[in-house]
């Protein structure tokens, strides 16, 4: 494998990986509050489609990015309203929003644009381009710099940079705020939080609330930015691998960038090399696509340092008994 | 002190939930631009109009009677079995195992072993899972969750680079021999002098579907395991001080569960596709979900709402054929279903509690 091959796979690896960080930052802020989702994956859906629906008829992507974070608010709102107001089961609720956002979007997108459940093709107006960031024009024939700087790092949508930069950003909020210290207390013992005068179910609607936002983002990035338009069921699981990482890093948001990088950089290697070829050993390409959650499960069954959930996550809380 | 009749949380609940969940999926087909009246009349008519319909109904039944089965049985143990589906996959694949290489004579033999084998591979699938949450205290939906992923690239592989006929381009097994042809519903009833529709893929599965229910009845409300599973999903450390073991339950509970998921194989591998093809499931798994919440985890409601969806899925096929109304309609209603029978039931149930509160006072 040459050089620019490994750029190229590292390229497509940050593209690949940048929903999955979107929604497992979702996801993070969550949990952190202590409320199970695992409806990232319909959150993300519901977010595609509205997005593109948008960009698609009035050919302006920000009003595609609304749109799909307003998609993607809507189906948190219920999430919040079954797990936190009616004390309801969290995964249920999960499961329920997947389902809702799989049909609901095949069935609107049929009845408003009558391709077979897509939207139409986004234009160019319509679709996050790529940023070239300063000199990397220049600097593109500097050897080893240049084209990690203006291959791998330039060209990417704002999206991505959105993505990467929202990485400190939760880290700085969940470690440096007032929210975020109360953010991870309700997840631990909102009783706690609760004697303290803080609202425990406030709380909880804004995280939940923030992690609708990055969703929609992700949503909306799969379908204007990385591909042209919606199609059916296009998240294709990356909900799940999302969660996946999530535990994977044990819910903390550095080491989620490097659990979503790493599942990125095993999309992008079974995408461009299906079976790989180790002398007389073939790995098939199966077997990248399972090896997410295979990692998963060992870091859950705790074989490799253990992850442990947020204490409170999955209970409502019950003010009084 | 009861609340609440029992009949009213029994009956009453998953009524107004169904209710609740039908009202909305009218308005969607309104927004649609399609009258509901007429699309419910449509699926009547498709579903149960004609023996052919029925058997289809039929058909989707019994896989959603064996899933419903499996969320109920791990449901009673406090588990959620999230992993119906990979289950089913694995099933599918026991089934192809034991169909392909073992010359049966007859088909009641190779049914006998394919159900074996159908739920011994979906119990070692749901093994796992059961296990870590048992012993390493890992969350039973996550793994569950994940080996639904896992097992679909087994399956892929095992089809693509294993089972496949080498003359074949399709990613299926070959078919498989004549000898291991389950009888349909139409084999079944000529003899009786009933004429049922030939190409309905209805088979004998849904018997073995109907027993399993009233095997599982007796396993969970006449047999000591039964109490021990109800009273460890009611309270572990309640039936820990009874001396239950929670290891055992959970790894019994999901091993039962694994394997009712697992012999929905018998249905839609041998029964109608009679080879092993990929998605053979087509989310029978998760509407087991769906078919549980509903029918209230008992093994009679679980027929009822198989049943039900069966019919939905099978009216929501004619729906797609003679109306602008795609498929996706029924993921829809199936969707309200798990939301408002199980995630959002304190929305139906507390108004209701206070309304029977009220009664009971005024009777006082």
């Amino acid at each position: 494998m040459d050089f620019l091959t490994l750029i190229q796979v590292l390229d497509s690896t940050v593209r690949l990986a940048t929903p999955l960080l979107l929604a497992c930052l979702a996801g993070l802020y969550s949990e952190r509050a202590g409320v199970f989702d695992i409806g990232l994956e319909g959150k993300m859906l519901m977010a595609a489609f509205f997005s593109a629906a948008i960009a698609a008829v009035t050919g302006n992507v920000w009003l595609g990015l609304l749109a799909g974070i307003a998609a993607s608010l809507v189906l948190s709102g219920l999430h919040g309203l079954a797990s936190i107001t009616f004390r309801g089961n969290q995964l249920i609720s999960g499961v329920a929003i997947n389902f809702l956002a799989a049909g609901l979007t095949v069935l609107i997108a049929q009845d408003w644009f009558k391709q077979g459940g897509r939207t139409p093709s986004l234009l160019t107006s319509g679709r996050f381009g790529p940023i070239t960031l300063p000199f990397a024009e220049s600097v593109k024939d500097v050897p080893i710099f240049g084209p990690i700087y203006s291959e791998l790092l330039s060209g990417h949508s704002i999206l991505v940079y959105f993505a990467f930069l929202a990485v400190p950003a939760t880290w700085w909020i969940l470690y440096r705020t007032r929210f975020g210290l109360r953010l991870r207390a309700v997840g631990e013992n909102p009783a706690a939080v609760d004697t303290a005068g803080v609202s425990v179910i406030g709380l909880r609607y804004a995280a939940v609330a923030i992690c609708g936002v990055l969703c929609g983002v992700a949503g909306a990035y799969l379908a204007t930015a990385l591909q042209a338009g919606f199609v059916k069921d296009m998240t294709a699981g990356r909900g799940f691998i999302a969660l996946a990482a999530l535990i994977f890093a044990k819910w903390r948001p550095w080491q989620a960038m490097g659990a979503c990088l790493l599942f990125g950089l095993l999309q992008a290697v079974a995408l461009r090399f299906q079976n790989i070829e180790l002398g007389s050993l073939t790995i098939p390409v199966q077997v990248m696509d399972a090896l997410p959650y295979i990692l998963t499960v060992v870091i859950l069954a705790g074989f490799v340092g253990k992850a442990v959930p947020p204490r409170a996550g999955g209970e409502p809380y019950v003010k009084e008994r | 002190m009861e609340k609440m009749p029992k009949w009213a949380d029994v009956v009453l609940i998953p009524l107004i939930s169904l209710l609740l969940a039908a009202g909305l999926s009218a308005l969607v087909i309104l927004a649609i631009g399609e009258d509901p009246v007429a699309a419910v009349k449509l699926m009547v008519d498709g579903a149960l109009g004609s023996s052919y319909g029925l058997g289809y109904t039929l058909y989707y039944a019994t896989n959603f009677m064996f899933t419903g089965l499996a969320v109920a049985v791990a449901a009673h143990a406090g588990l959620f079995n999230i992993g119906g589906e990979g289950q089913a996959m694995l099933g599918g694949l026991g089934v192809a195992v034991i169909c392909l290489f073992i010359p049966w004579p007859h088909w009641t033999l190779a049914l006998l072993f394919a159900t074996l084998g159908a739920g011994l591979f979906g119990a070692a699938w749901a093994a796992i899972p059961a296990y870590l949450q048992a012993k390493r205290g890992s969350h039973i939906v996550i793994t569950t969750i994940m080996f639904n992923f896992i097992a679909a690239a087994v399956l892929n592989y095992v089809l693509v680079n294993v089972l496949k006929p080498a003359s074949s381009m399709d990613p299926a097994s070959a078919r498989f021999g004549d000898t291991v042809h389950l009888p349909s519903l139409h084999e079944l009833l000529a003899p009786l002098g009933i004429a049922f529709s030939k190409s309905a893929p209805a088979n004998v599965s849904l018997l073995v579907a109907v027993a399993a229910c009233f095997v599982v009845w007796l396993l969970i409300w006449r047999s000591s395991l039964g109490f021990e599973i109800r009273a460890f999903g009611k309270s572990e450390p309640g039936a820990r001080y009874a001396g239950i073991s929670p290891v055992k339950i959970t790894m019994i509970a999901m091993m039962i569960s694994g394997a009712l998921a697992g012999m929905m194989a018998i249905n839609n591998v041998m029964g109608e596709a009679e080879r092993l093809v990929l998605n053979a499931t087509e989310g029978a798994g998760f509407i087991g979900i769906a078919v549980a919440l509903m029918g209230r985890n008992h093994p009679f409601g679980v027929f009822l709402a198989a049943i039900l969806f069966g019919f939905l899925y099978q009216g929501g096929a004619e729906l797609a054929l003679w109306t602008k109304i795609p498929r996706e309609l029924i993921v829809v209603i199936q969707a309200l279903v798990i939301l408002f029978t199980g995630a959002l039931d304190n929305m139906v149930r507390i108004p209701l509690e206070k309304i029977f509160l009220a009664f009971r006072k005024e009777a006082n």
